[in-house]
């Protein structure tokens, strides 16, 4: 009898804990899942796909069409990624969030950052498009510039990942001077970016005579574009001090 | 009185059973929100936070819990009204507690974020103003006790903002953060462990016969707050850096901050043991005060120790045997939470529930802990939290205090149809 006593009262606060346990704790609702590290996968796929570019730009040169294509679809492909991580951290983003950082800014800072795979991908498009053959006397001057203009968007993420440090910090002013530094040598490489576009915006101006008056208008525009690499990446950089400074 | 004689082993028994079994919902579900902060940023394992537990909820029951089970067991109704009918009272007491823990039960299968505390307060307020009287509340008590419920968060928020900022300001703003590290947090387990005895000594140790002086107090507080910290620093002086860079080595702060999170886990479970127990066992001692004295109310007692001692083996029981599971369930949740904010949340927290215990206040532990967390967003620590939780928890209120009310009154009405008056 007085173990059938204890047996049941044992049932009882075994059925009574299974209860309590299938709760849904508050603390589950209170911490949210951070959007720092899809922000950062998102710019990581978006630095990936400018990095692409330099191998993409230097088959484009050889007239390696068969490993342009490839590389241009992997270029396209991690664009479509692109979008997709974008899609998904604006759906997780409700304004209920209270964050460390504007909504707004955050997403300003996306939109910045998504602007660059968007750019690579119309440089692959136009340059399979037109087959566009980049002439000799440019090449030299077109791997310079290529090369210096995909340089930021890595300064770019590099910066991005401080975040976390950033927000653990509660962001210490050490942790602010250190992305701020950051993003003035961001800031310094674009700079070097701009003079090599401008070498060879100058150089095509000199041989443009020789070429065909179509080829020229849309070689502009491609050396246009690629400079513009350095240049959204360099938005990502401003936009992430807006993100700091408050 | 005929009542009380010819029922009251039953009654107590049942009292017993009913507060040991709320003890255990305590312990298997609030005690885990308590230490959910400290496992969920990875500063020790479940194994480590139920030993904690364990140790401490037991301790701060035992050694600090009084003051709260006194408000619970007689600040809230006026017993002089009861006099001549002792046995409505045990009813009362008893309904509550069955009102408390189904109410527990029913937030718990829809997943709400009800207080155990608030539960039992409005259960208490609910069977003395419809079973009894209005005027058998003292509703200037439960005023205080209601108004407490929004200054602790707020206060445990406040903290937790400005414990943050001189986080920022002494140890991620200096030179060499993990030298400040080490230098400067043992500073803070000095206060926490001096507020801590503080109350113990001054509040809590009555019943077990102690009287200590307040002058005695304040150099017994110092003491064991010192020896804290000298543990403090021997802790600290045994963790090396494992990576060097020359940027900040945050790495090894946060693995200083991990190790202060297990004293400031001790004292999140202090805190809830010597405010919590109370809803379970406050009660119980209130059932146990009339029976023992055969119909006496008011009689001048203090909680009998095994009430107390009943209380924590029951928040134990229900720890050891179930919390782990929620917290695990808890712990994988919190990523988001480093060790650095989840220390300044649990100091600001376990210091706030701690002096609500010291001045009788029964105050949610939960909710307390919520507003000490959002302190540390407010100073941009946490990624993102949703403020939604806020809302929720108002509407908890809402519905908690009348749903355990209605609750207690039903069984109140049943206790006395089973027992009879008289």
């Amino acid at each position: 009898m007085g173990t059938n006593i204890i047996i049941l009262a044992y049932n009882a606060a075994d059925i009574f804990s299974e209860i309590l346990m299938a709760i849904s704790p508050l603390f589950n609702q209170l911490f949210s899942r951070s959007p720092i590290a899809p922000m950062q996968a998102h710019m990581k796929v978006a630095c990936q796909a400018a990095t692409e570019i330099q191998g993409y730009m230097d088959a484009v040169m050889a007239g390696d069409w068969d490993l342009a294509g490839k590389l241009g679809a992997g270029i396209n492909k991690l664009e479509g990624d692109a979008d997709e991580l974008k899609r998904k951290i604006r759906l997780t983003l409700p304004r209920s969030l209270f964050m460390p950082v504007s909504r707004t800014d955050l997403l300003e800072l996306l939109h910045a950052q998504d602007r660059i795979p968007n750019l690579a991908k119309h440089i692959v498009g136009l340059t399979s498009g037109r087959q566009m053959v980049i002439p000799e006397a440019l090449v030299p001057a077109m791997r310079e510039l290529v090369q210096w203009s995909v340089k930021p968007s890595a300064i770019a993420l590099e910066a991005l990942n401080e975040l976390d440090e950033l927000i653990t910090t509660g962001f210490s002013g050490k942790e602010v001077d250190l992305i701020s530094a950051m993003i003035t040598r961001l800031g310094e490489v674009e700079h070097e970016a701009d003079i090599k576009e401008s070498e060879i915006t100058r150089l095509l101006y000199s041989v443009e005579k020789t070429l065909d008056p179509v080829d020229v208008m849309f070689l502009y525009r491609v050396i246009e574009w690629v400079g513009d690499l350095a240049d959204k990446s360099q938005t990502v950089g401003n936009r992430m001090l807006y993100l700091i400074a408050r | 009185m005929g009542v009380i004689e010819d029922y009251g082993s039953t009654l107590l028994l049942l009292a017993i059973l009913f507060g040991f079994f709320m003890a255990w919902g305590v312990g298997a579900n609030d005690v885990a929100n308590a230490m959910g902060t400290s496992v969920g940023s990875k500063a020790i394992t479940i194994k480590q936070a139920i030993l904690i537990a364990m140790v401490f909820e037991f301790a701060g029951a035992y050694l600090a819990g009084g003051e709260v089970t006194s408000t619970i067991r007689k600040g809230i109704i006026d017993p002089e009204l009861l006099a001549t009918s002792p046995e409505l009272l045990v009813y009362g007491m008893m309904a509550s507690l069955l009102a408390a823990g189904t109410w527990l039960m029913i937030a718990s299968i829809y997943g709400w974020p009800v207080s155990t505390t608030h539960s039992i307060v409005g259960a208490i307020v609910g069977f003395a103003s419809v079973g009894i009287s209005v005027d058998a509340v003292k509703w200037g008590a439960v005023g205080e006790i209601v108004s407490s419920w929004v200054v602790s968060p707020v206060l445990a928020g406040t903290m937790a903002f400005i414990i943050s900022l001189s986080i920022r300001r002494f140890i991620f703003g200096a030179p060499d953060a993990f030298v400040a590290a080490k230098r400067y947090l043992p500073i803070y387990l000095f206060f926490v462990g001096y507020m801590i005895s503080m109350v113990t000594l001054t509040k809590g140790l009555k019943h077990i016969g102690l009287e200590i002086s307040f002058a005695e107090s304040l150099i017994y507080s110092a003491s064991v707050a010192f020896i804290i910290m000298i543990l403090g620093f021997i802790g600290l002086s045994r963790i090396k850096r494992v990576t060097r860079s020359d940027q900040l080595d945050l790495v090894n702060v946060e693995r200083i901050f991990a190790v202060m999170m297990v004293f400031t886990a001790c004292s999140m479970a202090f805190a809830h043991g010597s405010n919590d127990v109370a809803n379970a066992i406050g009660p119980l001692a209130a059932v146990n005060g009339i029976i023992s004295s055969g119909g006496e109310i008011g009689a001048k007692s203090a909680t009998p120790s095994w009430i107390l001692l009943l209380g924590g083996v029951g928040i134990v029981a229900g720890l050891a045997l179930y919390g782990y599971r929620v917290m695990q369930t808890i712990g994988t949740h919190i990523t988001e939470l480093t060790p650095s904010s989840g220390f300044a949340a649990e100091l600001a927290a376990a210091t706030t529930v701690v002096v609500a215990s010291g001045a009788s206040l029964p105050i949610s532990t939960t909710h307390t802990l919520v507003g000490a967390v959002l302190g540390v967003g407010m100073a941009r620590g946490i990624a993102a939290l949703n403020l939604r939780v806020v809302g929720t928890i108002f509407v908890s209120w809402l519905v908690t205090l009348p749903a355990g009310a209605g609750l207690s009154i039903m069984f109140f009405y049943l206790f006395k149809a089973i027992f009879g008056t008289g």
